[in-house]
């Protein structure tokens, strides 16, 4: 008789988010913007940023499953309520995502019954001021980024601005050259203490 | 008073409430017109008791925070004897906020305008140059004002502008039995606030008021979070999908307490046993690896634990502006006749006493994440069709909303010894019923005050 197999597929199961890796992200996402440790390389940044660009440009044009492959399996996404980031394991975010909420989020953008995005929304997303940070893993870099996103719905004009942190591995090139995954996303808005209006687009 | 006057039939510009408000309908200018919005804030907001803090937001002596009561600029402090009040923000000197900040903790607040200082209990504490003014500067008219009546029930802070305003605890009358049950469920009977998912929409304030005890919509606003989180789950029973199929035959029910609260109770639909709870969540991020956790350490109580982390099934809603619903403390803030602010502070388990065994912490972890589900999957969906509310109001010709659900079907509401009226889930009554009271209170002049006396 076999053994019963534990569901790990992190797409349908959430057994890597426990105390360690909030723990670990709180770390990474803890003091990592110093002088001393940004990464000056040209050709480093510039693949950074392409791929930084490239989910921009994912996210404009609502190819979501797409995007969701720029994530690794154990990913988070993580919009914080508080200017300072706060501890996500006693404070509630504006979003915290593992990966089976992510496509959750996903689910629901597509479904024709989410009424707060009929119709859907257009966006247009300006990403600049990319600098990156080394971590103390070698594979693992942060890169500091600055947008401007402007949505646009049923007659309404929404903007979103502020800075993302994203945690950063190397993977193998893949055929379209993307040789970085994301391990995790912070969204910092300039306004994420003030109450929004239908916060309902990916960021 | 700021309210316009009323005429002598306790009309208010003309409109006349017994023809806005009817058994079975009320008039499309209760969301639409501006002399209306005015008198609530005055009659409504001005009346009873609003809700205006939470203790855990100001623990210590000398901390304060930011709030609201109607459109008044409000700081709730604890003062530094200990005292908790509700200042007016508002500098007596020449009218400018003298606080500026959300919360923190401070002995006093200097007027950035032109440097008056007032203690954290209101009084003037001195002004500069005082050899300026040729009167007695210590009169207390000079002093802050503030809300005269500010009690609070179990760490919940109201404050009232109302001399003939029943007590706190009469006014909540028997709403606050699901309070005490809702506290209860945690250690200590206390939660703390633990920051928030703040929303808003372009819509009457009274649209949030209207929906809170609403067991009709579930179904619909909710269609794609409903799908969502039964997405991957074999029987499809997450969540709120026991409103499924017939909700008016299921134990769950809607009930009336008077003074406008109402109450939607779903705990019947799950099983009266430690873990039920636990097994109708939806997916939420690290519920497996932090259940595992727990069942590790806490193996003979684990699902009582669990419980902690989810979502309490019940919608108590205590007029005007707070609603305790899942895990949720919701405060409703009107900005003006169609725009308001609904912020859903998150809750997190306190265990002075250690009742939990250490378990404290990992509830905290899942119990965020249970709490960002639905102000991201389901609110957002609410707040887009109560916006479509008001825009759909601006049809000047089709005047009436109706809430005639249930109304006329003999047997189906039933009446207790405390007046208490209770009917099945999907009901109109709590609207009927408080829709009355609002009659009540924009027809009354209430004997509205402040005080400066420190």
């Amino acid at each position: 008789m076999s053994e019963p197999v534990v569901q790990q597929d992190p797409s349908r199961s959430s057994y890597y988010l426990g105390s360690d890796f909030y723990r670990d992200l709180v770390d990474a996402f803890t003091g990592w913007q110093t002088d001393a440790a940004e990464i000056v390389d040209p050709a480093l940044r510039d693949s950074c940023r392409r791929l930084i660009d490239r989910e921009a440009r994912l996210l404009e044009q609502d190819r979501h499953e797409d995007w969701l492959a720029l994530y690794a399996a154990e990913c988070v996404y993580w919009v914080p309520a508080s200017p300072d980031g706060g501890d996500p394991r006693r404070e509630v975010a504006i979003a915290f995502d593992d990966r089976r909420r992510l496509e959750d989020r996903v689910f629901r953008l597509q479904s024709p019954y989410a009424w707060s995005q009929r119709p859907a929304s257009r966006t247009s997303r300006l990403v600049s001021n990319v600098a990156l940070y080394e971590t103390a893993d070698t594979d693992v870099v942060m890169a500091r980024s600055t947008f401007h996103i402007t949505e646009f719905q049923d007659g309404d004009i929404r903007r979103y601005a502020g800075w993302c942190g994203h945690r950063l591995r190397r993977i193998e090139a893949e055929d379209n050259g993307r040789n970085w995954e994301i391990l995790a996303k912070q969204v910092n808005l300039i306004y994420c203490d003030r109450n929004l209006r239908n916060p309902s687009i990916t960021l | 008073m700021d309210g316009p006057a009323p005429d002598t039939a306790g009309r208010i510009d003309g409109y006349d409430f017994d023809h806005l408000i009817q058994d079975d309908r009320v008039h499309r200018h209760i969301y639409t017109e501006e002399p209306i919005f005015r008198a609530e804030m005055t009659r409504i907001f001005g009346a009873v008791w609003v809700f205006l803090a939470h203790e855990s937001q100001i623990p210590e002596r000398d901390d304060f925070v930011r709030s609201k009561l109607g459109l008044r600029p409000i700081i709730v402090t604890r003062d530094s004897a200990g005292k908790i009040r509700a200042l007016y923000n508002r500098c007596t000197h020449r009218g400018s906020t003298v606080c500026r900040q959300d919360s923190g903790n401070a002995k006093a607040f200097q007027c950035p305008y032109h440097g008056w200082t007032f203690l954290n209990s209101g009084k003037l504490q001195g002004v500069p140059w005082p050899d300026g003014y040729a009167g007695d500067m210590s009169d207390a008219k000079y002093n802050l004002a503030q809300v005269p009546r500010v009690e609070s029930y179990r760490g919940f802070i109201f404050g009232t502008l109302n001399a003939d305003a029943p007590s706190l605890i009469d006014y909540l009358g028997p709403v606050a039995r699901p309070i005490d049950e809702w506290l209860d469920r945690h250690p200590g009977g206390k939660v703390a606030l633990c920051n928030a998912n703040r929303l808003k929409l372009n819509g009457n304030w009274k649209l949030v008021y209207d929906n809170s005890a609403d067991g009709y919509h579930v179904v619909f606003s909710h269609r794609s979070l409903l799908a969502m989180e039964n997405r991957l789950a074999d029987g499809g029973d997450k969540g709120m999908a026991f409103y499924r199929d017939s909700p008016d035959s299921r134990p769950m029910y809607v009930y009336y307490f008077g003074n406008g609260h109402h109450y939607k109770d779903k705990r019947g639909n799950v099983e009266a046993r430690p873990g039920a709870l636990w097994e109708i969540e939806g997916p939420h991020p690290g519920m497996e690896a932090i259940e595992a956790e727990i069942r590790a350490r806490h193996a003979a109580r684990a699902d009582e634990l669990l419980d902690l982390a989810s979502s309490e099934p019940v919608n108590i809603n205590v007029f005007p502006n707070l609603h305790i619903l899942g895990n949720h403390i919701q405060v409703v803030q009107p900005v003006s006749m169609t725009e308001t602010d609904t912020t859903w502070w998150g809750t997190a388990v306190v265990d002075d006493d250690n009742a939990l065994d250490g378990a404290a912490d990992a509830i905290n972890m899942l119990r965020m994440r249970t709490m960002e589900g639905f102000p991201n999957f389901g609110e957002v969906d609410d707040l887009a069709n109560f916006e479509q509310i008001q825009a759909g109001l601006a049809a000047e010709e089709d005047e009436w909303v109706y809430c005639h659900r249930g109304l006329g079907i003999p047997g189906r509401i039933t009446e207790d010894e405390h007046g208490t009226l209770k009917g099945p889930a999907t009901d109109e009554i709590f609207l009927r019923e408080y829709f009355k009271e609002y009659r009540r209170l924009m027809t009354t002049e209430p004997r509205i005050g402040i005080v400066r006396d420190v």
